[in-house]
């Protein structure tokens, strides 16, 4: 089994650690993995990027074409990546800050409302793993056990403490993922 | 430290690979996309442990001179920076040719020319396998596609330095080394002690004993008759390790009609692009040349002799196909595709390309 993986969104949201630790989860579980970031003049407030393929196999190309897996969290990123989308694959977007939502018929596509399920519980900083639930829960291509192992590995240890919440955080999003349309 | 399986990026690797290969000594100074060298190292601590100098210096001139006094003293040091910073480093690395003295230097490769851009590039091809520095030197080149190579060739570059008293670089680029991947580390080897350096480097000046003259490091001679000899010896040793060292991967190449040619990044990419290919029937393989210098040249032949048609794959604008040019000797037709000052290509954008040359 492969997944090709693309996480797109503005600096800040936590876009490439969402990518590691889903990375480090596939690790945990001895599959083959790449993350590879768009790297550059990067800040808080401007787009980033990362491809993150788990693969059984040995994985050729970090640079992809198109992909399985759609996260978006802005609408620069849905722009640009809508049409990126594999026919079948599947498109998961946050619809705060969305404008104009996706059309494509040929894909599934799911909306978590993580923004603002983080901000209303509080909890702010756990958005990007409540949007991975979300992502898990639709394709669960790594389990809960291993996800939490790679983030106590990706996490430096005075953060550990952080782990529960983290993992509640991934439970919420695994509830509010839907399907649109 | 044991051998360990870690998720790191391509710089990250570096640091951790020359800290268990026992390296002595990493001077540099900080340049995307490769800082993450230089941060490892220090985050890491390795004086601590395995008694490693780390040092950032004031410059990358600075740094490539730290690096020749240390390998004066027959230790294995090292530096690492990106394309302009490598080309501030060109003189000491002719020097360290000219003086035959072995040290590792990486280049993590970014859009030039000038300050350029800070994305991936493949344009110091050139700079790196036909001289860079000045005088008839050559500088052993590994290309490493791959996390886990960042780390092996830190091992490999040492090695091969230190066996034919040579600098060797590694040239990778943005790709490999911002990427992470999946490494196995290999177990912490430790430093060479003062006796083992006098026994196995006993050109180095680490104080003279009674029982010898003094070692003098130079690459100066003014005398043009002994320079000339100078000259030969290291074109003899250019030829031992052109014939002992060159290395290479071939992929899908044993029935291929058409050839794929491509390094580093490139020829994961391209990799990707012969997937592609024989999904829809295409007999294409890939060549990877792992050595830059010594380039591959007789396998290379060989396998271009059964193809139809070559692509060189590269992020400059046509820099190794000279190279595969020279190696078939005409016998096939050798076409170029590459994209420019740090943009990478889609895999169906090389498929593209290919599929105009198969046609």
């Amino acid at each position: 089994m492969k997944h090709e993986i693309i996480i797109a969104g503005f600096g800040g949201q936590g876009v490439l650690s969402m990518g590691k630790i889903l990375a480090y989860s596939g690790l945990m579980e001895n599959k083959e993995v790449t993350w590879f970031p768009s790297y550059g003049p990067e800040q808080r407030g401007g787009t980033a990027n990362v491809t993150v393929i788990l693969s059984d196999d040995k994985i050729s190309s970090p640079v992809l074409n198109s992909y399985d897996i759609a996260i978006i969290l802005n609408q620069p990123s849905l722009d640009k990546f809508e049409s990126r989308i594999k026919p079948g694959g599947t498109l998961i977007y946050d619809g705060y800050g969305i404008s104009s939502p996706p059309l494509r018929q040929d894909i599934g596509i799911f909306e978590t409302d993580a923004m603002n399920t983080a901000v209303g519980e509080g909890n702010s900083k756990a958005f990007n793993m409540i949007v991975l639930g979300g992502m898990l829960k639709l394709c669960p291509m790594v389990t809960l056990e291993s996800v939490m192992k790679g983030l106590k590995k990706s996490l430096p240890e005075r953060n550990h403490k952080f782990l529960p919440m983290n993992e509640k955080a991934i439970l919420r999003g695994m509830e509010i993922i839907r399907a649109v349309g | 430290m044991k051998e360990e399986i870690k998720l790191m990026k391509g710089n990250e690797a570096v640091a951790h690979a020359a800290i268990r290969y026992g390296a002595d000594g990493y001077f540099g100074y900080p340049i995307t996309p490769q800082s993450e060298i230089m941060e490892t190292l220090m985050e890491e601590k390795p004086w601590e442990t395995s008694g490693m100098v780390v040092i950032q210096a004031e410059s990358e001139v600075a740094a490539i001179n730290m690096v020749y006094g240390g390998a004066a003293c027959g230790k294995r040091v090292m530096t690492s920076s990106s394309s302009p910073g490598i080309s501030l480093k060109q003189e000491g690395i002719s020097y360290m040719a000219g003086a035959e003295l072995p040290a590792l230097i990486v280049n993590v490769m970014r859009g030039g020319p000038g300050l350029g851009t800070i994305q991936p590039s493949q344009a110091d091809y050139f700079q790196t396998v036909k001289g860079g520095g000045h005088g008839d030197y050559r500088l052993i080149t590994l290309a490493p596609n791959s996390v886990q190579e960042m780390a092996d060739h830190v091992a490999l570059g040492f090695d091969l330095a230190f066996k034919y008293n040579n600098p060797a670089m590694i040239l990778s680029d943005g790709v490999i080394g911002q990427m992470m991947e999946k490494v196995i580390l290999p177990e912490q080897k430790p430093r060479k002690t003062e006796a083992e350096i006098r026994r196995e480097q006993p050109w180095a000046t680490l104080g003279k004993t009674k029982d010898r003259r003094p070692n003098i490091i130079t690459s100066l001679e003014l005398d043009p008759a002994a320079m000339e000899r100078n000259n030969i010896r290291f074109q003899e040793k250019y030829k031992k390790i052109e014939e002992n060292e060159a290395l290479y991967e071939a992929l899908s190449c044993e029935d291929a009609e058409y050839l794929i040619v491509a390094f580093g990044s490139m020829a994961r990419i391209s990799q990707k692009v012969t997937e592609m290919a024989r999904e829809e029937g295409m007999k294409v393989g890939l060549f990877r040349p792992i050595t830059l210098w010594p380039f591959p040249k007789k396998q290379l032949k060989e396998y271009g002799k059964k193809v139809k048609g070559i692509l060189t794959v590269e992020l400059n604008a046509g820099q190794m196909v000279e190279d595969v040019r020279l190696a078939v000797e005409c016998a096939v037709p050798v076409h170029y595709f590459g994209r420019l000052g740090g943009i990478v290509p889609t895999p169906d954008e090389v498929f593209g390309e290919l599929k105009k040359l198969c046609k």
